[in-house]
């Protein structure tokens, strides 16, 4: 073997900040082979991303390489000056940027944002030449009438589309070596499968060395053979994924690879206190023999409290719903289309499916954000459809929502204490002490310590956010919780962590959960139903297990083969 | 489009009567007798006085005196001054005037305004920028008579780099000094907003996306930075050429341009009704038109936004 494409020694990345300097990397290094695939993984904050910019010295605002080599073919980049550094990006670093929602400008046609890189990087040269190349690049990245779009601006899109444009830019000069920084977390699964197995091929075929940065593990090591572990900065673990995979040695890699919902195999169980809960989530492996006895007695009385739930009338009803929107020019477009479902009291029904099947709107139906076009809906035994304005306000109370955003869905100008107390003081439970009582208690349910509820949101972080929206949902002592990808936005541990929190909370309340969500890994973990939803309709519902082990329909197979890292074998 | 731009012109027909009609009756309920401001302290003769108020329908209601006037809109006749001009002349003679003026201001408050802004942005917190902040900052506090005035005094008469008052037939190099401080307020906004514009811009992904590409700074900053960032101005321009009307007024008073902003304010100090209600309807339509203009001119700076 000759000398390695890329050598990173000990970098550091700092940023200015008006407290000073805050280390982002501390001394990374690693090496990448020619035609070899690399992957960092880590969680927001780790540092992955800001290496990946480092290399190619686009760090954003006040970052700067404060220490360390960077060295490209022997070259040290962190040396080279901005023009030199022009003709290396795209020429021999080629970079594909993680949402293709905004990485290309809206005003420019497809066409034209190829054309200028092709240009560029002076792969052609003449008009007809270009163009000619430009087809070619997107038709290799997965375009197919690449010829006849090249018009069309990327408004006219979709995610997946774009995302094979930004692979086809990043390809064009076909550099030695291919950054691509969470190319597919914007994107469904299926349509990240498709992409990811394209650019494996691609990167394949040209001999590209690739240098992949995911928060996803089991992506990782599906898609690379070396892991890099980032933690604060830091390399906390390095070697062949399926090693680390199986055999992880770092607490924090052990830690991740258990809380990796893509991974898990069966629900939570709630472990009945909280405080267990978080010492189970502190523990390593060493302890964790210990609770899974633990688990095999809780998942027995799970089995129990479904029978009893049962028996009971379902919390919620859904029957033939219907919901058409009226497009100006484009007819009517049926976004649910005949959904019926029931879901049990005190039990967890799993909404699947990508992005545009229809979910969020059962949802907002659920809600009553916004009105069925046709079917019934009856929650605690109120149809929706004939309910009084009166009887809908006391409903309300009872069924209380979670949203995606942690970060959208808290009034910035609000302190916490104010925020969880809110649907107290709108539906006049209280005095203003009892309030503040509760507000206190629900701290507690959450985890949360109680000094908060004078911070404001943006001084929390996003799983303390989450945990917030779930306390003010939890205000109202409601039965139903209804939880719209609510915990797509969090970091695997979070995710982890509120996923149980959830879990506890429902054991100990009997609560009622509607979970929409487009990850099949999370639901496993989670529902104890599901129904899978695809344009619109409901194409398989059944128990969790029966649909992860026995999926009917081919639309549920796919999606379960897409799930990142599925079929890698977990060590003992 | 073609229909968007049918609807919008279409719109325009109830706006026009509205503002008509309000400027119409805001006229006629200003106090003291047009013909008594006429006349001065020299009382006409009884008969004279009958025969000029048989003549512009004074002695009929208001609204009937209304659709007298409206009437005579609809034939092109927009009625004769109290002084027995034609307002159609008074029309024909200032209205170049004024955007001769009013263009020229665009045109220094766009070049200058968006160099400046685009300077200052990709420079944020250089001695350019922090000039070029202070400098606009003191344009818009201060008012502009304030600003016509020391220009007038300093640039056209103590240094006399500039003529300062205009000329018969308003020559284009006269109007100079007036353009200029007609769009000082406007080109300090247009500045900062430029400015903001061009730093949000500069932080987006898909900047970074076009360095990652290979691309040169010297392609980035028109291509990618500059464009994007021209669709807020460009928006503001519309609204912006409201405040340039109201600034002729002012501006013309001081420079003495014959325009269409003196002869409407000393209109309105005569309380002439039919000239007032004349001026205000044709600058309510160009306004209207420009911001059609504007409009358009959106949908082809960014893709995204179609008409239906």
């Amino acid at each position: 073997m000759s000398t390695p494409l890329l050598e990173v020694k000990d970098l550091e990345v700092a940023f200015r900040t008006q407290n000073g300097l805050v280390q982002a990397v501390r001394g990374v290094s690693f090496s990448l082979e020619r035609g070899s695939s690399l992957a960092i993984v880590g969680e927001s904050g780790s540092g992955k991303s800001t290496t990946a910019h480092a290399i190619i010295n686009l760090l954003p605002g006040t970052g700067f390489i404060s220490g360390g080599q960077i060295l490209l073919d022997g070259q040290d980049l962190t040396k080279v000056n901005e023009r030199e550094m022009e003709s290396i990006r795209g020429r021999k670093i080629g970079f594909v940027p993680q949402d293709p929602m905004s990485n290309l400008n809206p005003v420019w046609s497809i066409g034209f944002q190829v054309e200028e890189a092709i240009r560029a990087n002076g792969i052609a040269t003449g008009k007809k030449a270009v163009k000619k190349r430009a087809i070619e690049v997107l038709k290799e990245a997965g375009l197919h009438d690449a010829d006849r779009r090249l018009k069309q601006f990327p408004h006219q899109f979709s995610g997946g589309m774009r995302q094979r444009v930004l692979i086809g830019m990043g390809l064009a000069a076909n550099p030695q070596l291919l950054i691509a920084d969470e190319p597919t977390s914007a994107l469904d699964v299926t349509v990240q499968r498709v992409i990811l197995d394209h650019l494996e091929s691609l990167t394949r075929e040209l001999g590209t060395t690739l240098l992949f940065i995911t928060h996803d593990l089991g992506l990782a090591a599906e898609r690379a053979e070396q892991l890099l572990v980032m933690y604060k900065g830091q390399v906390v673990e390095a070697g062949p994924s399926v090693e680390i995979l199986q055999n992880p040695q770092h607490p924090y890699t052990q830690r991740l690879v258990a809380a990796a919902p893509s991974l898990a195999s069966r629900r939570i169980q709630a472990t009945g206190s909280i405080a267990a809960a978080e010492t189970a989530m502190a523990s390593d492996a060493a302890t964790a023999a210990g609770d899974t006895i633990d688990l095999i007695a809780t998942a027995e009385a799970r089995v129990e409290a479904l029978e009893a739930a049962a028996a009971q009338p379902p919390a919620i009803v859904v029957e033939n719903l219907t919901k058409v929107y009226k497009i100006r020019g484009a007819g009517d477009f049926t976004a649910v289309d005949d959904v019926s479902f029931q879901i049990a009291k005190g039990t967890t029904t799993a909404l699947v499916g990508e992005s545009g099947s229809g979910k969020s709107t059962v949802a907002k139906m659920l809600l009553k954000l916004e009105d069925a076009t046709a079917g019934k809906i009856v929650v605690g035994g109120t149809d929706l459809s004939t309910v009084t304005q009166r009887d809908m306000f006391a409903l309300r109370g009872r069924m209380q929502p979670v949203f995606q955003d942690p970060y959208g869905s808290l009034n910035p100008l609000r302190n916490i204490g104010n925020t969880i107390a809110e649907p107290l003081s709108t539906h006049k439970v209280g005095t203003k002490a009892s309030r503040r009582e509760r507000v206190f208690e629900l701290l507690d349910q959450v985890s949360l310590p109680r000094t908060l509820v004078s911070r404001y949101p943006n001084e929390l972080s996003g799983g303390q956010r989450q945990r917030i929206a779930i306390a003010r949902a939890l205000a109202l002592k409601p039965e139903i919780v209804i939880l719209d990808e609510a915990v797509s936005a969090l970091d695997v541990l979070v995710q982890a962590q509120i996923l149980r929190l959830l879990a506890d909370l429902q054991a100990e309340l009997n609560l009622t959960y509607l979970f929409i969500t487009h990850d099949l890994a999370v639901v496993r973990v989670i529902a104890d139903n599901v129904c899978v939803m695809q344009r619109g309709r409901v194409v398989e519902a059944a128990s969790t297990d029966e649909v992860f082990d026995n999926p009917k329909e081919q639309y549920t197979r796919d999606l379960l083969a897409a799930i990142p890292g599925a079929n890698i074998p977990l060590g003992a | 489009m073609l229909w968007y731009t049918g609807k919008r012109l279409l719109q325009v027909i109830p706006v026009l009567l509205g503002a008509t009609f309000l400027i119409y009756f805001m006229v006629f309920a200003m106090p003291g007798d047009p013909i008594a401001a006429l006349y001065g302290d020299r009382p006409p003769a009884p008969g004279v006085i009958e025969q000029i108020r048989e003549q512009y329908h004074l002695n009929d209601p208001f609204i009937v005196q209304y659709f007298y006037y409206l009437a005579g809109i609809f034939q092109g006749d927009f009625g004769v001054t109290y002084s027995g001009q034609s307002v159609n002349d008074v029309l024909a003679r200032t209205f170049p005037v004024t955007i001769r003026l009013a263009l020229l201001a665009i045109f220094f408050e766009m070049v200058a305004g968006i160099f400046v802004g685009l300077v200052s942005g990709l420079r944020k917190g250089g001695i350019f920028d922090a000039t070029g902040l202070g400098v606009s900052l003191v344009l818009i506090s201060l008012p502009i008579f304030v600003i016509g005035f020391v220009a007038q005094y300093f640039l056209g008469i103590q240094l006399g780099w500039f003529s300062p008052t205009v000329g018969a037939g308003a020559p284009l190099e006269d109007l100079i000094l007036p353009a200029l401080v007609l769009a000082s307020i406007s080109f300090a906004q247009i500045v900062r907003l430029t400015r903001s514009s061009v730093i949000e811009t500069s932080g987006l992904d898909f900047v970074r996306t076009a360095y990652s590409k290979g691309l040169t700074r010297r392609r980035i900053v028109p291509v990618h930075i500059l464009r994007n960032s021209l669709i807020p101005v460009v928006t503001y321009l519309g609204t912006d050429f409201g405040t340039l009307l109201v600034g002729a007024t002012v501006t013309e008073g001081i420079f003495n341009v014959p325009g269409v902003g003196r002869t409407l304010y000393q209109a309105i100090l005569r309380g002439e009704g039919p000239t007032v209600v004349s001026f205000v309807t044709i600058m309510v339509l160009l306004y209207l038109v420009v911001n059609l203009l504007v409009d358009l001119l959106y949908a082809v700076l960014d893709p995204r936004i179609r008409y239906a």
